[in-house]
């Protein structure tokens, strides 16, 4: 059994030049563990220090102060101990079009994280662990993936794509940053499947970052909620949705659009309208 | 219901590229006085397109190839959207139908002030308006948005995303507008301060009494916000109806396939199946390619 552990992590920004130069604290003192086979959702709106504990975990932000531990072992800022690190805690990121380069064909960027984890040394040896990889994230046939460029895929089938790379050097972690948002609505869920799926089979431990509070409560065991970079409720994801205990939790879930309150809003107005 | 305002028949737009795309095909709509209509799709089912085509902002290579647009007036009057030109045209934008576009977060000119930004809107549109009346509207306006006027003299880069957002609907309420086209106009915003904007447009609505075609990916929001939907595939409307019936009883396999892709926020667990272990109803395979791959794990067999 895995455990990715964040403890007390704080990142402070520099913002501003000369006299004006202040320091914005990102996130302030968070801790949580991410288990093999579980998934841990971040949730909170834009500015609220989500995106930095992923970049922090990922270790491509450098963290101001705190710890993360992988299996138990504090992580060191030295280029093997990284290097090490980054073998196991693979990231997602929000954009496909974005992060694919869109000169290379899928199996490029496949090829690259297996090679430059020294994983197989000869071109069949890559060749076969491709395929393998994008048959694990369902683009079948892998030969045929293999050779589209970015631009032949839909955002769906590129999503994967970036989820098979990040699964190349063999992670075990993956810190998913709003995967699903710049998708359409139809094909989030497919994409979203197949995390919960490697999840489940592949025994990943996954940090889900979302804004979207619906998918949060369905796709993991426990659900955190951020505010201004701290963690203002935790809990299980049933919990901290059908029971919130905090303010800005019960504030974000009054404000997610709800269909079962169909003609409500318009009612409110009217009787406020009414009433002044 | 009450009498149409704007009657849309037989609207084909084509992209004149090689090669052709026809992104809009034989869309038939009317739109009620006072009505928030909610028009959904993903993103190239040709909604925007569309949207375009009713306000005649349509850019080379898109052609509006046929159909008819009839605004309605108060007074009575029927204008023929599809002909108008030059002067007529510029007089009927805005002031009959104005426009909130997708990104308005960026739609604001960043160089000048927001009170010179409305400013522009009434000395072109209400060239006689004298200067100090001018200023008092736009005060008006914000006011009317629940933002201070204080802000007439911010630019855009100094207020906030929701802020700026209630300034473009501001400025779109200007000239008193029976009908206003909003394209996702809350998409890049937080759901808390999109609720507000949402409010905000709900009590303006029973206030002005203008009618709303509201363009957006998000069909709970739609069936929260809409008196009807139509939902759009592929440049036509494959259902039409009120939201409540859209939601209790979709009909075509596509508005419930949308629907599905929207897990409930506090329904049962069993609604939207995970872990595939749980006995729960199984979803109905979709349709497109894309998501073909992934119907296994869709239906907990994998």
């Amino acid at each position: 059994m895995g455990t990715l552990e964040v403890r007390n992590l704080v990142k402070d920004f520099r913002v501003g030049h000369g006299l004006r130069r202040s320091r914005l604290r990102a996130v302030d003192d968070v801790s949580f563990t991410l288990e093999a086979g579980k998934t841990v959702a971040l949730v909170g709106e834009s500015g609220s220090g989500k995106s930095t504990v992923a970049r922090t975990l990922a270790r491509l932000e450098t963290p101001s102060s705190g710890e993360i531990l992988l299996d138990g072992r504090p992580v060191s800022g030295s280029r093997n101990a990284l290097r090490a690190y980054r073998h196991e805690v693979q990231m997602v990121f929000q954009d496909p079009f974005a992060s694919l380069n869109p000169f290379h064909p899928v199996a490029h960027h496949l090829e690259r994280p297996i090679r430059l984890h020294g994983l197989e040394r000869n071109r069949e040896g890559v060749t076969a662990r491709v395929h393998e990889l994008l048959e694990r994230v369902q683009l079948t046939p892998a030969e045929t993936y293999a050779a589209k460029r970015p631009h032949e895929m839909s955002g769906g089938q590129r999503q994967r794509v970036a989820i098979a790379r990040a699964l190349a050097p063999g992670a075990r972690f993956l810190v998913a940053d709003e995967p699903v948002s710049m998708l359409d609505v139809s094909i989030r869920l497919g994409v979203l499947n197949l995390l919960a799926r490697l999840q489940r089979e592949e025994n990943l431990g996954v940090l889900y970052i979302t804004h979207d509070l619906a998918t949060a409560r369905h796709f993991s065991d426990e659900i955190l909620v951020m505010y201004r970079g701290q963690v203002v409720e935790r809990g299980p994801s049933d919990r901290v949705i059908l029971d919130p205990q905090h303010e800005y939790t019960k504030t974000l879930l009054a404000a997610a659009p709800d269909p079962a309150r169909h003609g409500r809003l318009r009612d409110e107005v009217r009787a406020e309208l009414a009433a002044s | 219901m009450s009498e149409p305002v704007l009657t849309a028949r037989g609207v084909s737009i084509e992209y004149r590229t090689a090669p052709v795309v026809r992104a809009v095909r034989d869309v038939s709509l009317t739109l009620h006085r006072g009505e928030i209509l909610g028009l959904a799709g993903e993103s190239g089912c040709g909604k925007t397109t569309f949207a375009y085509g009713l306000t005649r902002l349509l850019k080379p290579p898109a052609v509006l190839t046929s159909g008819e647009i009839v605004f309605h007036d108060r007074g009575g009057e029927d204008i023929d959207v599809t002909a108008l030109d030059g002067d007529a045209l510029r007089a009927f934008r805005w002031d009959k139908v104005s426009m909130v576009f997708q990104g308005a977060m960026n739609s604001l000119n960043p160089v000048i002030t927001v009170r010179a930004q409305i400013d522009d809107v009434l000395t072109t549109h209400r060239p006689g308006m004298p200067r100090a009346e001018r200023a008092e509207r736009a005060a008006e306006l914000l006011r009317l948005v629940d933002v201070d006027p204080s802000r007439l003299d911010s630019y855009a880069h100094q207020l906030s995303g929701g802020m700026r957002q209630r300034v473009m609907i501001a400025m779109a309420l200007a000239l008193e507008p029976q009908v206003m086209i909003m394209d996702e106009p809350t998409t890049a915003l937080d759901v808390v301060v999109q609720r507000g904007i949402l409010r905000e447009i709900m009590r303006l609505r029973e206030r002005l009494g203008f009618a709303v075609v509201f363009i957006t990916h998000d069909l709970p929001l739609l069936i929260e916000i809409s008196d009807r939907i139509a939902v759009m595939l592929e440049g036509a409307i494959v259902e039409l109806d009120t939201a409540e019936n859209l939601y209790e009883r979709p009909q075509h396999a596509y508005t419930q396939r949308l629907l599905e892709s929207f897990p409930s926020l506090t329904g049962e667990r069993g609604d939207f199946v995970r872990t595939g272990e749980a006995a729960g109803p199984v979803v109905r395979a979709p349709a497109s390619d894309d998501q073909a791959a992934a119907t296994p794990a869709l239906e907990g067999t994998a």
